[in-house]
């Protein structure tokens, strides 16, 4: 089945470049959502089965992750449509924009479900080049320095993975085993040095955090949501930060019953929580709206990491966090689109009354600003209560005080860059174009956020068993 | 055998460290194909022909004929100029380079594992961080692609340490150098060099905060 998807997506990715039939191609794109769909629920009803000789297999995690990217495959889908259409962009970059598109879920779908390091390294380095191409597509000068940058930066965390990946080999060739399948490490590391562990673990930490995002290496992933279009933002800030995710969870989990653990929670907590210092000085400083929640990506990855570090509960909360975080994250960067087609800019400063110019899109930004600081009626609040409460159980108060601190100039950051422009007027000689918004067109961003706060509010069991399967894995 | 040919290796970091001009930089990457033939041609002896003679062939013809000739080319295409524009003087560089080495030899040393081959180890982690510093110390983008491919001659290095036993690993090496050429290809060839008129990182610093 999972080989079979693979060589459909190959197909369709070629199909959405080579022809040139507009309504062919609309074809095909519904043919790939329907494909995309298949998928997921194929995976589910056969949990744990490997595929393709054991080199990918549907794990909890995997699949988890993989519903999320499908729900957002269809708005991004949809959205990048609409996007196309404003821009009014030639039919070659149309054609170009789609299937590097396809190419980057299907490359994401695979990272997911990959069952050995080796397989998921190089799916991992095939979504940099493909989601380079759809982070060009503006073709200025600005895109052009972000893709550059991106794709070297990324490179080289991608060597430096690999780097770990053979230090992990070594310690491996020491446990007897030369097997890189996720399911068989984990035993042959009970009696290795540890020094070798130690090597793997921060080298593959530093490599895959470029796509994670996390602090020592954020800087390119916010430049690169800076110039992408909006609908592609939203992936690179959703769910291939996701990939990164389950690069790292991976990574960990391998390790998890070794005797670096301590070591790994110590590495993990202190680059969470500079993640988040990070962006709670940059997020007071930015004012352009997508590095702004570029920004905020970061603080919500540190967020995350967080929450591995911490252990017990703080597993479960990671997992939720990361997939409530997928929806929100999205509708904001959909929602960026339709702010920029208004006021033609994402400078803040130049924006205004935008509950005037567009009733429901300020509503969605409304409903966002509450949802990514956590306050109640928002779904993430649950996680990240679960997060803290882990962190605060894992007795680390200094880093607890801290991260309470910084959170809260997080949220005051984002009131103060966000509620001007939806109530103060804008400054008097910007914004005479007339252009309107159908409220239709944000009601997948209503639709992801209500999802968001659903999941967190109301989680259906199958879901809380999924994230329970995925976290068997791990001690406690 | 081994030993002389890393060895030499070690030595061309030398040579790239004070290399003033760019044609220079792609001859050692040239050579450096060639010493990395060498090593996997000695070192796996016990994996199966097939991918031996996939893994010589990518050393030969991709690493020492192929690269440095898309380079060279590009270096034309482009009108770069042929200085490498370093950021600090060669005989600083060749100070650090040296410390670099030192410094993976003790790291190297201080590892109590019996069964590990120390030199492999030290030429790779040399080039390694070596690549780094070529890259952060000069000007041209150009000079970071032959910083990241020095780079990943360390990295090859490393994995044929293991070769023998984890034939997989040094495939995936080889996948990573197809994709860095795609890379180059794909974006550098086409399009920096139309838009910079002098490809240099000067001119990437209009995205910050």
């Amino acid at each position: 089945m999972f080989i079979l998807y693979l060589i459909l997506i190959v197909l369709l990715a070629a199909g959405l470049f080579f022809i040139r039939n507009r309504k062919f191609r609309t074809g095909l794109l519904g043919l790939f959502l329907v494909l995309q769909t298949i998928l997921p629920v194929y995976g589910f009803l056969n949990l744990n089965t490997p595929e393709a000789g054991g080199y990918f297999s549907y794990d909890p995690l995997g699949i988890i992750l993989l519903a999320v990217l499908t729900i957002l495959s269809y708005t991004t889908v949809l959205h990048s449509w609409s996007y196309l259409q404003h821009r009014g962009d030639s039919d070659r970059n149309q054609r170009l924009y789609f299937a590097a598109l396809v190419l980057l879920i299907g490359a994401m779908t695979s990272v997911y479900l990959a069952a050995s390091l080796g397989i998921m390294w190089v799916l991992i380095e095939i979504t940099t080049l493909s989601v380079a191409a759809l982070i060009y597509h503006e073709r200025t000068h600005l895109s052009l320095e972000a893709t550059w940058k991106y794709v070297f930066v990324c490179t080289i965390g991608i060597t430096f993975a690999f780097v770990g990946i053979v230090f992990l080999g070594k310690a491996l060739q020491e446990g007897g085993s030369v097997n890189l399948a996720f399911s068989d490490i984990p035993r042959h590391l009970e009696n290795v040095n540890s020094f070798w562990l130690k090597l793997a673990f921060i080298f593959m930490l530093v490599g895959f955090s470029t796509k994670m995002g996390l602090f020592p290496m954020h800087t390119i992933t916010v430049d690169a949501h800076t110039v992408a279009p909006p609908p592609v933002s939203a992936f690179i800030s959703t769910t291939l930060m996701n990939a990164g995710f389950v690069a790292i969870f991976r990574t960990y989990a391998l390790m998890a019953y070794t005797p670096i653990l301590e070591w790994m929670n110590n590495i993990l907590l202190w680059s969470g929580a500079l993640s988040i210092f990070v962006s709670a000085v940059y997020i007071l400083k930015v004012n352009h709206l997508k590095r702004m929640f570029a920004y905020s990506t970061l603080e919500h990855m540190g967020i995350t990491a967080i929450g591995l570090a911490s252990g017990g509960i703080g597993y479960f909360a990671a997992i939720l966090h990361i997939t409530l975080h997928s929806f929100v994250k999205a509708s904001v960067f959909y929602q960026i689109d339709q702010v920029h087609r208004i006021f033609n800019t994402y400078i803040l400063r130049k924006t205004g009354s935008y509950f005037n110019r567009n009733l429901a899109g300020a509503l969605v930004m409304l409903l966002v600003l509450v949802s990514i600081t956590a306050i109640p009626p928002s779904g993430m609040f649950i996680s990240e209560f679960l997060v803290f409460m882990a962190l605060f159980q894992s007795g680390n108060l200094i880093a607890f005080i801290l991260i309470m601190i910084l959170l809260t100039v997080v949220i005051y950051a984002l009131g103060r860059s966000i509620l001007p422009m939806l109530f103060l007027p804008p400054p008097a000689t910007e914004i005479n174009n007339d252009v309107t918004i159908k409220p239709q067109e944000s009601v997948s961003q209503f639709i992801l956020l209500l999802l968001a706060i659903f999941l967190a509010y109301n989680p259906p069991p199958a879901f809380v068993k999924m994230i329970n399967d995925a976290i068997l894995q791990l001690p406690g | 055998m081994i030993n002389i040919v890393l060895i030499t290796l070690l030595i061309s970091l030398f040579y790239v460290a004070i290399a003033n001009r760019l044609l220079t930089y792609i001859k050692v990457l040239a050579f450096q194909g060639i010493l990395l033939f060498v090593v996997a041609f000695i070192q796996l002896n016990e994996i199966n022909p097939l991918n031996l003679v996939l893994i010589l062939m990518e050393t030969i013809i991709f690493k020492s004929v192929a690269v440095p000739l898309v380079l060279a080319w590009l270096l034309k295409r482009n009108k770069i100029t042929r200085e490498a524009e370093p950021f600090l003087p060669s005989f600083l560089s060749l100070l650090i380079v040296t410390a670099i080495v030192v410094m993976t030899i003790l790291l190297v040393n201080s590892i109590e594992d019996s069964r590990m081959d120390r030199i492999f180890f030290v030429v790779a982690l040399s080039s390694l961080f070596t690549g780094i510093y070529i890259i952060i110390s000069r000007r041209k983008i150009i000079t970071h692609v032959m910083g990241y491919l020095i780079i990943e001659n360390g990295v090859f290095i490393l994995s044929l340490a293991l070769g023998s036993e984890m034939p997989m690993l040094v495939n995936i090496g080889i996948m990573m150098d197809i994709f860095v050429s795609v890379l180059v290809l794909g974006i550098f060839a086409n399009r920096i060099g139309d838009t910079f008129e002098e490809m240099s990182v000067d001119h990437l610093t209009s995205l910050k905060d």
